[in-house]
C-alpha cells in the first residue's frame, strides 16, 4: 500500500542524497518525493510516498530517524490529511477541439495556462486520482508532454506536523520529536 | 574563555586533544599535509601504518579494546578509498571510530583534480554520519559532533573530509562555542512503563527461557547487570560471536556461542525455548538460520538501542528500545527470583550427549588440529589474553575453544567478516591496552592480506604475538566446497611464503610448529620473549569446523562432528 511520510530535515547540502540513498540501500522504491522550504528558516520539508506494508513503513520511519539531519518523521497515511499534487499537461488541440477541451478543463477545475495553434498546456492541482482522471479524458486528444510534482501532504485539523498550533507562536515552533512507539 | 587564532590544521589536533585522544593511526599525503605539519605542536602520538585500511582496523581495534573512540587519518583519493573496508567493518560491528581525510582545495572540488574522490558520497551508506568541511571555522564543531555521534547511541564510524584550504586558513578557535548542534539526533530513547510490564510478565511466565546476549552488552557495559539478571532469573545465556566475553564462559548458566557454528546444545535450547530475551543483538542470519523455523514456539523480547533493528529479521512480542544497561537495571528492580530446574537439567543432558571427550585428553595421533592449538593457547594464557581473530575457520575454532571470561577479551570482525582485520586490529588493541597480553589468531590467507602492518608493529615496538593457523587453504571456503560443491577446491589452495623467514625479515622472532607436543612450548616461548613472536602452526589441511548449520538451513539441522576426535568439553 502507498504510505505517505512527512519528513522535516535540516536544510544542508547532501541531505536529499542521504534520504534518497537510504531508500536505495534498504531496497524501498520511492513513488514520489517532493522537497521545499518551510515556515522555519533552515528547515526543509519532504513528502515521500512509498509502496510498502506496515512493517516496512515502521522500519522506514526508524531508519529515517537514524539520519542525523532528519528532525521529524510522520507517517500520515492513517491520519486525516489533505493530499495535493500539481501537474501540467500539454495536449494536442486543433482550433476545432479547443472548446471541447476547455469544457473538460472546467469540469476538473483545472486551467489553461498556454495555447498554441496545435496544442495547449493545462495546469491542474488536486489529488493523484483527480489528475489521473483528467489525464484519462485527455488521452483521446493526444497527450504530448506531462510533468507532475509528486504528492504533498498536510494533516487536517488544528494540529501541525511540527507540533505548532494557532495558539502558539507558530513562527517559533521548531519541529519537535514525535512520540515514537515501537510496541508491536 | 580566551579565544585563540589558529589554522584549521591546528584546530584538528586541539580538538582531538580535547576529546581525550592520545593516539591516531594514519598515513600522510598531499591533501592532509597541512594537518601533518601541525602535528609537531600536539601531544598526540601518530602511528604510521603501511596501508590506510590498516589505520581504520587499528582505530577499530583501539576502540573495541578500550571502549573509547579510535581515530584514523589519511589523505584524499586513494588514501580515503583505502579506508572503505575498515569503515564498513566498523559500521557493521557498531564500533566508534572517527576517520579524518584530507580533500583537495574547495575550489577544486568537482573538477576531477589530482587525488580527488567523493569520499563522503562513497561512505554515505557505511558511516553513521559523515561531513565535508570546507572552512576552518567549521572544523571544531564538526569534530565535536563527530565524536559525540560516534560514541553515543548505537556507536559507529564517522568520517570527516577536510579540504586543504580549510586546514590552511585560520580563524578564531573557541572550544566552548563549538558545542554540537544536532537537533535531529536522539540517541537517548527509553521504553515506556507499559512495555516494561509486558516484558516482566513474559519473563515471569516462562518455563524454558534463553537469554541471547550480543555485542550490546559490551558496548553498554552491562556485563554485571547481565550476570545478576541471569542468576536471579536462572536463565541460561547464549552468546553471539561478538558477545563472547559478555558472560563468563565458566559460569554454569553459560551456553556458549549460538548460530552457524554454535554447539548443538546451544541451538537446540534456542529452538525449544518458550521465551527468547535478546539483549543487544540483531538476529543476524548467521545466528538464526532459516528465519521461518527459528524458535517457533518462543515469545520474544528484544532489548535494543537501535529502533531500526526491531522486527527487522525476527518479529518480536515486546521491544524495549533503549540503553541496555539502563533497561536491565530497570528490569532487575521488578524481577522476582525464578527457578527453571527442569529446563536446566535438560541442558545438562544435552551437553552430556554432545561433549564426548575433551580434546586435551585425546591421545596424540600425530595430527595437529587447530582446536588443539587454540585450546592450548587458552590453557597456557589461563584464558586471560586479549585475542584478536581474523575471519574464517580459525575464528570459529577460537570462539569454540578459547573460553572468554571477561568483556573485551575477544576482538573479531563479525558482521562484515573482513579478512585481514586481525593483525592491524591487534596493533590498535595493544596501543589502547599496553598491559594486555595480545594474541593474534589468524589464518594463512587473511594474514597475507595485511601482513605489511608487521612493519608498523615493529616500528612501534609493540609486543603482539601472532599464531598463524596455517592449513594451506582458504579453509572456510574449502570447507564449503567440501560440503556443498563436491570437493571442487577451486582457487582455495595457497602456496604460502615461509612465514618464519618472513617474520625474521621484519625482525620478529619466529618458529614453526608441526607437532602437538611443540604447541605449548612455542606458546610459552612467545609469552616469555620480550618482543613480538610469530608462530606458524602447520595444522591438518582438510579439517572442518563442526557443528555447522548450512546457510539458510533450520537452526536445529546441524552437520555434527563426524567422530569423537574434536568434540569440545562440557564446561562443568
Amino acid at each position: 500500500m502507498l504510505n505517505t511520510f512527512v519528513v522535516y530535515v535540516e536544510d544542508k547540502p547532501g541531505v536529499l542524497t542521504r534520504v534518497a540513498s537510504l531508500f536505495r540501500r534498504r531496497a524501498f522504491n520511492i513513488d514520489s518525493l517532493t522537497v521545499g522550504r518551510t515556515e522555519k528558516p533552515g528547515v526543509s520539508r519532504m513528502t515521500i510516498v512509498v509502496d510498502t506494508d506496515e512493517t516496512g513503513a515502521r522500519r522506514l520511519e526508524a531508519h529515517l530517524y537514524k539520519l542525523i539531519n532528519v528532525l521529524l518523521v510522520e507517517n500520515v497515511t492513517a491520519e486525516a490529511a489533505v493530499y495535493r499534487e500539481l501537474a501540467m499537461i500539454r495536449v494536442k488541440a486543433t482550433a476545432a477541439q479547443r472548446s471541447h477541451i476547455m469544457d473538460l478543463v472546467e469540469v476538473f477545475r483545472a486551467k489553461v495556462v498556454d495555447v498554441s495553434p496545435d496544442s495547449m498546456v493545462i495546469e491542474i492541482t488536486g489529488t493523484d486520482d483527480k489528475i489521473d482522471g483528467l489525464l484519462h479524458v485527455l488521452e483521446g486528444y493526444g497527450v504530448l508532454e506531462m510533468v507532475r510534482t509528486g504528492r504533498v501532504a498536510m494533516r487536517r485539523g488544528g494540529k501541525a506536523a511540527n507540533g505548532a498550533s494557532a495558539g502558539a507562536d507558530s513562527a517559533e515552533a521548531a519541529p519537535t520529536p514525535g512520540t515514537i512507539s515501537y510496541s508491536v | 574563555m580566551t579565544k585563540e587564532h589558529k589554522t584549521g590544521a591546528e584546530i584538528i589536533w586541539k580538538c582531538l586533544e580535547r576529546e581525550g585522544v592520545k593516539h591516531v593511526f594514519g598515513y600522510p599525503g598531499g591533501a592532509i599535509l597541512p594537518a601533518y605539519d601541525a602535528l609537531q605542536h600536539s601531544s598526540i602520538h601518530h602511528v604510521l601504518v603501511r596501508h590506510e585500511q590498516g589505520a581504520t582496523h587499528m582505530a577499530d581495534g583501539y576502540a573495541r579494546a578500550s571502549g573509547g573512540v579510535g581515530v584514523a587519518i589519511a589523505t584524499s583519493g586513494p588514501g580515503a578509498t583505502n579506508m572503505v573496508t575498515g569503515i564498513a567493518t566498523a559500521m557493521m560491528d557498531s564500533s566508534p571510530i572517527v576517520c579524518i581525510t584530507g580533500q583537495v582545495g574547495s575550489k577544486l572540488i568537482g573538477s576531477d583534480a589530482f587525488q580527488e574522490t567523493d569520499i563522503t558520497g562513497i561512505t554515505l551508506p557505511i558511516t553513521k554520519h559523515n561531513y565535508l568541511v570546507t572552512h576552518a571555522n567549521e572544523v571544531a564543531r564538526t569534530i565535536r559532533e563527530a565524536f559525540y555521534i560516534a560514541k553515543s547511541g548505537r556507536p559507529g564510524p564517522v568520517l570527516i573530509d577536510v579540504t586543504k584550504d580549510a586546514q590552511q586558513s585560520s580563524c578564531e578557535f573557541d572550544w566552548d562555542t563549538a558545542a554540537p548542534q544536532l537537533p535531529g539526533y536522539r540517541p537517548d530513547l527509553s521504553p515506556t512503563p507499559d512495555e516494561y510490564e509486558q516484558a516482566m510478565e513474559l519473563i515471569h511466565q516462562a518455563k524454558r527461557p534463553v537469554i541471547l546476549a550480543g555485542h550490546g552488552i559490551l558496548v553498554s557495559g552491562a556485563g554485571g547487570e547481565l550476570l545478576e539478571f541471569a542468576e536471579k532469573a536462572q536463565i541460561p545465556v547464549a552468546l553471539t560471536l561478538l558477545g563472547l566475553g559478555a558472560f563468563p564462559a565458566s559460569h554454569q548458566l553459560n551456553l556458549g556461542m549460538m548460530g552457524m557454528h554454535g554447539e548443538a546444545w546451544v541451538n537446540t535450547m534456542i529452538q525449544e525455548a518458550d521465551l527468547l530475551i535478546a539483549l543487544g543483538m540483531r538476529f543476524d542470519d548467521r545466528v538464526t538460520g532459516n528465519i521461518k523455523t527459528y524458535a517457533r514456539n518462543a515469545k520474544k523480547i528484544h532489548v535494543e538501542i537501535d529502533p531500526a533493528e526491531i522486527n527487522k529479521n525476527v518479529r518480536v512480542d515486546v521491544a524495549l528500545v533503549g540503553d541496555l544497561r539502563a533497561v536491565l537495571q530497570e528490569l532487575l528492580g521488578e524481577l522476582e527470583p525464578c527457578q527453571h530446574r527442569e529446563w536446566l537439567d535438560y541442558l545438562k543432558k544435552l551437553k552430556g550427549d554432545s561433549a564426548v571427550r575433551d580434546i586435551q585428553n585425546l591421545p596424540d595421533s600425530g595430527h595437529l588440529y587447530a582446536a588443539h592449538v587454540i585450546n592450548d593457547l587458552w590453557r597456557t594464557t589461563e584464558g586471560k589474553a586479549l585475542v584478536v581473530t581474523d575471519v574464517g575457520q580459525h575464528q570459529m575454532w577460537e570462539a569454540q575453544y578459547y573460553h572468554h571470561e571477561n568483556p573485551r577479551s575477544l576482538i573479531t570482525s563479525g558482521g562484515l567478516g573482513t579478512m585481514g582485520f586481525a593483525l592491524p586490529a591487534a596493533i590498535g588493541a595493544k596501543v589502547a591496552r599496553p598491559d594486555a597480553e595480545v594474541w593474534v589468531v589468524v589464518g594463512d590467507g587473511g594474514f597475507q592480506m595485511t601482513m605489511g602492518e608487521l612493519a608498523t608493529m615493529v616500528q612501534e615496538k609493540l609486543k603482539v604475538n601472532i599464531a598463524i593457523i596455517n592449513n594451506g587453504y582458504l579453509g572456510m571456503v574449502r570447507q564449503w566446497q567440501e560440503f556443498f560443491y563436491d570437493r571442487n577446491y577451486e582457487s582455495t589452495p595457497l602456496l604460502n611464503p615461509d612465514f618464519v623467514k618472513l617474520a625474521e625479515a621484519f625482525g620478529i622472532r619466529s618458529t614453526a610448529v608441526k607437532q602437538r607436543a611443540q604447541v605449548v612450548p612455542a606458546i610459552q616461548a612467545g609469552r616469555q620473549h620480550d618482543g613480538p613472536m610469530l608462530i606458524d602452526f602447520q595444522v591438518e589441511q582438510e579439517d572442518s569446523v563442526y557443528p555447522m548449520v548450512a546457510a539458510g538451513a533450520d537452526l536445529h539441522q546441524m552437520i555434527r562432528r563426524p567422530g569423537v576426535l574434536v568434540e569440545t568439553a562440557a564446561d562443568e
